[in-house]
Order: C-alpha cells, then structure tokens, then sequence
C-alpha cells in the first residue's frame, strides 16, 4: 500500500504566443541561444523534415512550435553520441514552415517501420498534441509496422510524409492539421 | 490509464478561451501506450532518456544578469525554485527546465508583442536551469508585470512565468505557466480557469521566506509534477 499520498501532476497551459523569445530564440533572431535547435546530426541519410500547422479554418498558424524525437539510422534510443530530439517554431519563416534537417531513423525493430514523434504545441492549444510521421517511400515498412497497422484506417494518411526532392535535398512534407476533415490523428501516450 | 492524468490538465477546447476554439483537435485521442502493448519491448520511443542530455551554464537560471553585461533590469527581483518529481514524488534529476517571461512593465522581447509598455534593455526575459540531483531548480528573475491581451474586452493575463519541462522520456513533457499567490486576475483569466478547479492550485506558486534572500529579493516556491510512462511500459510494479 502506497504510505504518501500520489501528488497530482502539475497542470499543462498554453505555451502563448511569445515562446521564440526563450525556446527558439536563435531562430527567430533573440538575444538569446538555444539548447535545442532544429537539427539532428548522427551517421544515416540526411533528410529534411518540413511543413505548416493549419487551424480549423486552414489558416496556417505563425505561432506555433513543433519538436520531434526520433531513434537513430540503427532504429536506437538512448544511443551515446546521438541526441534525436529537436524544436523549432513556425513563426521564423515568411512562408511558416516549422523544418528540420535530420537523418532518417532506422527500424525499431522488425515489426516496425521508420518514424518520427512529432510533438505541437501553441497558442490556443491547452496541452501540447503528439503525432507521428511515417514516410511515404515506405509502404512496405509502414504496412507491417505494428503501430500502424492498429490505426484507423481513415486517418493514417495524416500521418504520411510526402519526399519530395527540393532545393535542399530530400524534403519530407508534413502538414499537420488541428481540425477539420484532414485532422491529424493526435496520441495519448 | 495514459501518462497525462487528465482529472488535473484542461481540456482542448475551452471557449472562454477563444484560441482554443480553431486550435484544439477535435477528435479523441488515441491511446499510444496501449498500442504497443503487443511488444512493449519494442517501446523505445516512450522509454529513450532525455535527461542528462543537456547543460547549462551557471548564467542561465539568472535571468536578472543573462541580458548585456553590466546592466541590470528594473522591477522586483525575485527567486523562483523548486522540486521536479514524478507523479509518485520522486525527484527527477537533470531534468531540463526552461522559463521566459514578460518584464516588469508586462512587456515581452517578442516582436509579436506590441504591448504600449516599455521594453527593459537590460531584461531578455528567458533562462534555463538543469535540475540537481534532489530534482531542484532556482532561478533569479524579476516579477513580471501583467499584461492585456486581445480575447475579450479588458483582458488581462495575471501575472506569470511560462516554464517548458523535460523529464526523463517522452512522457514527461509539461509546458505550462506558474502564476502568483492573491492575484486578483486568476478568477477572471480563461487560461487559468480552464484548469479543473482542483486543480488550480498546484499552477501558483507559494511564497517563501525561506527560499528569500535577506536584503536582496522575495522567494516563490513552485513543485512541478510529471507524468510518466505507466508501469506495464516502464517499471516492474513494486
Ligand atoms: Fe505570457
């Protein structure tokens, strides 16, 4: 039997309209550095991650800030001299595209396609929403993936990147969407 | 049960707060954790440490000296601190706790922030700090002003400092804001009051003479409680 009582989970708000000038300040050009930035380095196929966040209305949002967590080229967590966690906001671009350059994760396991964990957050949003991008050059993978497999089948496109080949080089696209008949499909966890 | 225990957070749509409208998704959430049921060994995402990852440099947690060397901003000079714990009151240690903030005018450095208040040239506004191994944080800051916003005629935020949380894995994540003991504006404010109102109480810090630094600045205590992945995920249950 527990002795102490459990205590409760400090409540999430907002993350506001001001965050860049702490959270992403190198980005959008504060006085301020960052401590986590929009890159990912490791060995593997360097990719670029980008895309917008549209509100019910479509509007794509100026204020918003995107993180992704992601195993490495060897589909690892937890690996010594690799850190697969980034941030960047949508609001540092004319265009407000959230990007990312990274190396494309590798297979978790068999049963498992690549992926990313795409965490948003922003104004108007009380508690921040998680979600997952698969990449569309995977359909194998993404088909025997254990994960996707148990998704509704209406919604997992809203969770397939779209490689294109841009000036950067290889771009996935991944609009994510808060409402509307493209809502993403958002996780608890 | 997921790793956000949802009697205490807000729901997505609140309409008092008008943002949240257009903002929140609409459809439910789909449960992660029990998606990997089938091979829970297989859950790296939700168990890959995120501690101990990042450092910061002893200027950070001062956000009174981490603007132009040599100035110093105006306002009241406070000392927010704290423990980071896991929902089970264990200390989590190394955890990456980031804050920024209006100054005293009620004036955020953003540019998104047209605010008729004065900007402080010596008053960033951000700082960050690495928890100890007893799961403490400090920051040395100056009390931020209120300030109104655009959601419905005379509104006004209630004082406040924004704060961003790593924890130990993905589950830990917790943005939110520490409000300040007896402000009028927390019964009027949409933020706040989205809240369940149990709940409420663990977002304002308590003042602390303890944690007060006799002739030099007021301390507010502030815990911070973190989800986590659930046993059948993370630990053998004890
Ligand atoms: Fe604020």
């Amino acid at each position: 039997m527990p002795s102490k009582p459990i205590p409760s989970q400090t409540p999430s708000q907002t993350i506001g309209p001001f965050f860049a000038q702490g959270l992403t300040a190198a980005q959008s050009d504060y006085p301020f550095d960052s401590i986590i930035d929009n890159t990912i380095s490791g060995p593997g196929q360097v990719v670029h991650i980008q895309g917008r966040v549209f509100d019910g209305e479509g509007k794509a949002a100026d204020d918003a800030m995107i993180e992704i967590w992601q195993a490495d080229c060897n589909g690892q967590y937890d690996q010594e001299n690799f850190c697969g966690y980034a941030r960047c906001g949508t609001g540092y671009r004319d265009d407000l595209h959230f990007s990312f350059k990274t190396i494309k994760p590798g297979n978790c396991g068999v049963d498992q396609a690549p992926y990313i964990t795409v965490i948003v957050f922003m104004r108007g949003l009380m508690t921040h929403a998680f979600t997952r991008l698969y990449f569309d050059d995977e359909a194998e993978a993404n088909a025997r993936d254990f994960i996707f497999q148990q998704l509704p089948e209406d919604r997992k496109t809203s969770l397939i990147a779209m490689g294109i080949e841009g000036e950067e080089g290889l771009t996935y696209v991944f609009d994510i969407h808060m409402q509307g008949a493209d809502e993403t499909l958002f996780f608890d966890i | 049960m997921t790793s956000r225990d949802w009697s205490q957070h807000p729901p997505y749509i609140c309409p008092d707060y008008k943002s949240s409208v257009l903002r929140g998704p609409t459809r439910p959430l789909l449960n992660l954790a029990s998606l990997y049921q089938q091979q829970p060994g297989s859950a790296g995402e939700l168990l890959g440490k995120l501690t101990d990852v990042y450092q910061t440099r002893s200027i950070d947690c001062d956000l009174t000296k981490n603007g132009p060397p040599g100035g110093e901003p105006i306002g009241e000079r406070i000392i927010v601190g704290g423990r980071v714990m896991d929902d089970r009151g264990r200390a989590v240690a190394g955890a990456l706790v980031e804050i920024w903030q209006a100054n005293a005018s009620g004036r955020y450095l953003h540019r998104a922030d047209q605010h008729h208040a004065p900007l402080d040239p010596n008053f960033i506004g951000a700082g960050r700090a690495i928890t100890d191994r007893d799961g403490y944080y400090r920051f040395y800051t100056i009390k931020p002003g209120s300030y109104p916003w655009a959601n419905h005629v005379n509104a006004w935020r209630p004082q406040h400092i924004h704060f961003s949380v790593l924890g130990a894995t993905l589950a830990t994540r917790l943005v939110t804001q520490m409000y300040f003991p007896g402000d009028p504006l927390l019964d009027l404010d949409p933020i706040f009051q989205a809240v369940p109102a149990a709940a409420r109480i663990n977002l304002i810090a308590q003042f602390d003479l303890g944690l007060s630094q006799a002739d030099f600045a007021l301390g507010y205590h502030f815990d911070i409680v973190l989800g986590g992945p659930r046993e059948t995920l993370a630990d053998t249950p004890g």
